[in-house]
């Protein structure tokens, strides 16, 4: 059978070699935003579970959402929300096949980097 | 020696050993989530800032437990699968078997104390 056996194999060049590049960046930060969502979830479900715990809980935990840091991490969370949600609609559209070339997949670079800082724009707006 | 043929020993296993699951995992809690988290984004917005009679009304309602129920549960297992394949990437051995059980007792862990949660505030 197959054996096994360690073979000295060229490694691809480093990331950091690379120019960074829009596709690059936009493919990166989908990765980024993503795992970093994972605070403003636990935030939120802390938040939760204080509200329903007592009134000195809530206010502790409120206190900490509502203060200026609170609001510094949850509007970049509603941006990183909106950056991944597009940037994930991007990946349903690359899955399929399709944008792969490189001035329709710079186009939906932008159209990503755009388009989440104005949703998220709304967003403030309706809340 | 087992009586298999190459083909056999790798037909439904990718780099990750199983098939096309984790993959189609993050296609159709992706798809679900973009579905909901819009709306969840304005009502958990409007939500917050109010006092705490305030915050339990609105998440008694039964729409808003509904999709924060929802939201906490799709949102945290897609964040477990897509944080498990960021760490196949990176990392190898102990260090990824490590990660991948302390993202999934995260992701369950929240998970669980969120609903936990909201059944109280809701019921």
């Amino acid at each position: 059978m197959a054996e096994t056996k360690q073979v000295e194999r060229p490694l691809s060049p480093h990331l950091q070699i690379y120019r960074p590049q829009l596709t690059s960046i936009t493919s990166i930060l989908t990765r980024i935003t993503g795992n970093a969502l994972v605070v403003a979830a636990a935030l939120i479900v802390w938040w939760l579970l204080a509200a329903s715990t007592s009134d000195d809980y809530f206010a502790m935990a409120d206190a900490v959402l509502t203060s200026w840091f609170g609001d510094l991490v949850l509007t970049l969370s509603l941006w990183a929300v909106w950056y991944h949600y597009l940037a994930g609609l991007r990946h349903l559209y690359f899955d399929a096949g399709k944008g792969m070339d490189i001035p329709t997949a710079e186009k939906l670079g932008w159209a990503c980097i755009i388009g989440s800082v104005v949703l998220s724009v709304i967003t403030l707006l309706l809340v | 020696m087992r009586y298999l043929t190459a083909r056999k020993r790798a037909e439904g296993k990718g780099a990750a050993g199983t098939g096309t699951e984790h993959f189609w995992y993050m296609k159709l809690s992706g798809v679900g989530l973009a579905l909901i988290i819009p709306v969840f984004l304005v009502a958990f917005g409007r939500a917050l800032g109010g006092d705490r009679t305030e915050v339990m009304a609105a998440f008694a309602h039964p729409g808003m437990a509904i999709l924060t129920g929802l939201v906490i549960f799709f949102g945290l297992r897609h964040y477990a699968s897509g944080a498990q394949t960021m760490i196949e990437d990176y990392s190898h051995g102990s260090m990824r078997r490590g990660l991948i059980i302390a993202v999934t007792v995260l992701s369950y862990g929240l998970i669980a104390t969120g609903l936990f949660a909201l059944a109280k505030i809701a019921l």
